[in-house]
């Protein structure tokens, strides 16, 4: 591919346009390459953030035509050939400079969820057993390299600002990673329903779709969670029973 | 003059890795005010990215493991330049570190009995390594960054360190810059604890993100410490080669640990030619019995393709230099082949290294599971690092302290894999353990004004000199120091040719005296690229000048003039430290024998 033109987003909050810039594009490159190229070129302080250039970090969340997308994982050759790429921040969150947005926010909420708690070890040596297949979501859950992509194109948090009263779909993912984790004892139903604010998704899908880790948010992570704030809090059997019986942590994934 | 905020703890901790996190994690146990301070969002550091596992003698899958074994894996694999006695901390301590972790929420893949599962790797006797599918250090960051949020450390991310601060012989906080807005910080603190990472953006291929700048070690260093083994830097013998982009992208060892093959372009398993004597007795004879080792049969012996990475990297180097490489310069490194001996090995293969083929197939179109990758060295650790005292961590200025890759004396002259991540948890506990230890015993030290002033001023020289002044683009000088650390510095070493790069290395600082920032001080990656090139100097400088000293070949050091073991050198490690006038200083440091009963188990473990 020969020379590509992006617009890039530059600027701070208080004035940002898209600038133009036209880079040599060479076999398996990708955006985050031609990202660096540009700077090396032609604008020593365009701002971005990236750390391991192989979609482990969550670090180069952008949006790229209007996608939110991992640049370091985006191919240069899976774009349309020929035409201007755009490379915006993800547009969710409070613009820094040029590519980078504060998402310090995200970082506050994990911290408004509580903590791991384990039931006490199964074995004298203090060391619990677990079936791989009894960790299989979890893993799943735990894969999430935190990119924040899956917040970005969330519609509760994008177009409707609920960060007061919704955690988004990562942190409803790592709440499911806690609740379905076979070791953990920990309540959380109640603030998975009121501070959590789980019943503002809608099951749109949209964060399943964006995943670079493709975890199915929605159906393996917050239609379960669903489920068990439905279960807990409009069966009264389940309520009753609660009384006499405190849940066991291994029987909590069902 | 620009002004600063000062923050106040009684601990502070530089980097947000593995190693600072753990450390972070004791000293507040311990109930010291803690500050974590990292280039980085929290999570996203070096060790996120880390796959094949963390070793440690846990005895899950092979109980012929114990301590023991493990002590004399490190000790052989480090050629015996280790510090002994953290590498019996080590491997007395990692399995308890591991099932700390487990007790914060990390989930490892099971064995069948339910218990943490452990893989082979490269010199490790038994299957050693807990892991994640090809996800470890992942696992590992957010169970510590998660269970270290609740713990009420203060994180103060996207900061950049830049100086240590001194009072008298001690040292007593820090100064720095946030990316955001390029303001100045000083925190003040009883003890610091370095926890910075490597180095491997000195070289050209490297594994390594733009956060491996070794700051660690020149802060250290010019704030009067001792480095030890500098010339010690591990080239990964399997990084990617193609496309050209990710050139030096880490292909993990776990592909070889799970049954993958290295071959010519010939299709010889080229590993056998060329085994090692002292690895002879512990190396597969025949292609079936190291498949039969890699399926767990405990009487077969491991495939040469899991002898230690220097060895392997060299393997390869020499058969790309004589002609046996595939088109774009490597070896294939082939896992696909497994068909033939498993049914379902795609989707084994896609269980067991889903990372590696998700990285494969998008960045470089290629399936593992149907063709074999193309790898070659890069540039992936440095075993080199601040001295520190085996029990403490402690440099050898007071209330300096150093864990995780930025301390030297665990590996020795080479690491084994896995060692690292096991590394990060045992000296980071110690370390903070010491450091809150020694805050609370020694209380502040006094700020000296000035040396916050003269940091201050070094750092915002670049916007002094502009390109318009005769000032250089700091990504010119960087690139050049790349690239003559990876031809004269790098897996293969000459007397002349090192000399070459040394002196290069000088011109390359006075260019650096001149580099320059273009635009505004906030979220300026230009600028900050500047102010890291007087560190990657620093580190490249110790690198040769060590590596020029050791006229032998050793561990990760390979000097194709003295290609072999010398009786002389194995007695010394290199100390460097800078000297009154300014200049590296360098010395031969005798070797501390082994203790006896340490001797005997390395005797009863040959
Ligand atoms: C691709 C890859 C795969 C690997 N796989 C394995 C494996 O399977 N097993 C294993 O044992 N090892 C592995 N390693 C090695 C291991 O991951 C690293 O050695 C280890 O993670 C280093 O951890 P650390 O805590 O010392 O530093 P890091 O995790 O690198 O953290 C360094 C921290 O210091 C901060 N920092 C640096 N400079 C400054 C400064 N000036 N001011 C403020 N903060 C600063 C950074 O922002 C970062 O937070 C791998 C390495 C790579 C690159
Ligand atoms: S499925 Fe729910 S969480 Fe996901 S994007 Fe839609 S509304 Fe948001
Ligand atoms: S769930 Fe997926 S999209 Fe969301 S932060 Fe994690 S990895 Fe990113
Ligand atoms: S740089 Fe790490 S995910 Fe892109």
């Amino acid at each position: 591919m020969p020379a590509t033109t992006f617009r890039i987003w530059r600027g701070d909050p208080t004035s940002a346009q898209f600038k133009e810039y036209t880079t040599d594009i060479s076999e398996g490159m990708v955006v985050l390459d031609a990202v660096h190229q540009i700077q090396a070129e032609n604008a020593p302080d365009l701002a971005c953030r990236w750390n391991c250039k192989a979609g482990k970090c969550g670090s180069c969340s952008a949006e790229i035509n209007g996608r939110p997308r991992l640049m370091c994982m985006t191919r240069m050759d899976e774009l349309p050939p020929g035409e201007t790429v755009t490379i915006e921040p993800m547009r969710a969150f409070p613009h820094v400079r040029d590519l980078v947005t504060d998402v310090s926010w995200n970082f506050g909420v994990k911290e408004r969820i509580k903590r791991f708690r384990p039931r006490k070890p199964d074995a004298p040596d203090g060391t619990w057993r677990m079936q791989q297949t009894d960790v299989d979501r979890v893993q799943e859950f735990r894969k999430c390299i935190e990119c924040f992509l899956c917040q970005d194109v969330c519609h509760v948090l994008r177009d409707h600002h609920k960060h007061e009263e919704f955690v988004g779909p990562r942190y409803l993912v790592h709440l499911a990673a806690l609740e379905m984790h076979p070791l953990d004892t920990e309540e959380r139903v109640r603030e998975i329903r009121r501070a959590h604010g789980i019943g503002y998704c809608n099951i749109t899908k949209c964060c399943t779709k964006v995943c670079p880790e493709h975890i199915t948010i929605t159906d393996n992570a917050i239609i379960p969670l669903k489920e068990r704030v439905v279960d807990e809090f409009y069966d009264p059997l389940t309520r009753l029973l609660r009384v006499f019986k405190p849940r066991r942590g291994a029987s909590k994934d069902g | 003059m620009d002004p600063f905020t000062t923050h106040e703890h009684e601990v502070l901790v530089i980097g947000a890795g593995g190693a600072g996190l753990r450390a972070a994690i004791e000293a507040s146990a311990l109930g010291c005010r803690t500050a974590v301070v990292c280039k980085s969002l929290l999570g996203k550091a070096h060790t996120v990215m880390a796959e094949g596992g963390v070793a440690a003698a846990l005895s899950n899958v092979d109980d012929r493991d114990s301590w023991k074994v493990h002590f004399a894996d490190t000790m052989r694999g480090g050629q015996y330049l280790n510090n002994w006695r953290m590498v019996e901390h080590h491997a007395r301590e990692a399995p308890a570190r591991v099932r700390e972790l487990e007790a914060w929420g990390a989930v490892f893949d099971r064995t069948p009995d339910g218990r943490i599962l452990q893989r082979n790797f490269g010199g490790h006797r038994y299957p050693r390594l807990a892991h994640v599918g090809d996800r470890t250090g992942l696992e590992m960051i957010r169970t510590l960054q998660d269970h270290g949020v609740h713990q009420g450390l203060d994180v103060f991310m996207e900061m950049t360190v830049i100086d240590l601060l001194r009072d008298g012989d001690r040292v007593v906080g820090a100064v720095g810059y946030d990316r955001e807005r390029g303001r100045f910080h000083v925190w003040r603190a009883g003890a610091v604890v370095l926890a910075t990472g490597g180095i491997g953006r000195a070289f050209r291929i490297t594994s390594n993100s733009w956060e491996y700048t070794g700051d660690g070690h020149a802060l250290a260093y010019r704030a009067g410490a001792e480095l030890v083994d500098m010339e010690f830097v591990q080239f990964h013998p399997t990084g990617m080669v193609w496309p050209p982009s990710v050139r030096g992208i880490l292909v993990t060892e776990g592909v070889r640990g799970e049954g993958g093959v290295l071959r010519n372009k010939d299709g010889r398993r080229f590993m056998f030619d060329d085994i090692p004597d002292n690895y002879k007795a512990q190396t597969a004879d025949s292609e079936d019995e190291g498949w039969r080792y890699t399926q767990g049969d405990k009487s077969a012996r491991r495939p040469p393709e899991l002898l230690t990475r220097d060895h392997v990297a060299r393997c390869i180097n020499r058969e790309v230099k004589a002609g046996r490489g595939t088109p774009h310069g490597g070896v294939y490194l082939d896992i696909a082949w497994i068909k033939a001996r498993i049914p379902d090995a795609e989707e084994h293969i896609r269980k067991k290294l889903p990372s590696m083929h998700h990285q494969f197939l998008q960045l470089a179109n290629l399936d593992i599971t149907r063709e074999p990758m193309e790898v070659g060295p890069t540039t992936h650790y440095v075993m080199g690092g601040v001295r520190v005292e085996g029990d403490t961590q402690m440099s050898t200025v007071p209330g300096l302290f150093a864990a995780g890759e930025v301390a030297g004396g665990l590996h020795g002259a080479n690491r084994l894999g896995g060692n690292s991540l096991s590394d990060l948890l045992v000296f980071g506990k110690r370390a903070g353990e010491h450091a809150a230890k020694f805050a609370r015993e020694r209380g502040a030290g006094a700020l000296d004004r000035a040396q916050v002033d003269s940091a201050i001023d070094a750092a915002l020289a670049p916007f002094d000199h502009g390109i318009e002044g005769g000032g250089e683009s700091p990504y010119a000088i960087q690139s050049d120091l790349q690239q003559i650390m990876q031809d004269y510095v790098g897996i293969v070493r000459l007397e002349d040719e090192m000399a070459r790069a040394l002196h290069g290395i000088g011109l390359l600082a006075k260019r650096a005296e001149h580099a320059a920032a273009v635009g505004h001080r906030e979220y300026n990656p230009g600028w900050h690229s500047a102010i890291d090139l007087r560190n990657l100097l620093t580190v490249a400088e110790a690198v040769t000048r060590c590596a020029m000293e050791r006229k032998e070949s050793r561990g990760a050091q390979f000097r194709e003039d003295y290609p072999g073991k010398s009786e002389e050198c194995s007695k010394f490690n290199l100390v460097v430290r800078r000297g009154a006038d300014g200049s590296m200083g360098l010395e031969r440091r005798p070797v501390a024998p082994l203790p006896e009963e340490l001797a005997a188990v390395v005797k009863e473990n040959a």
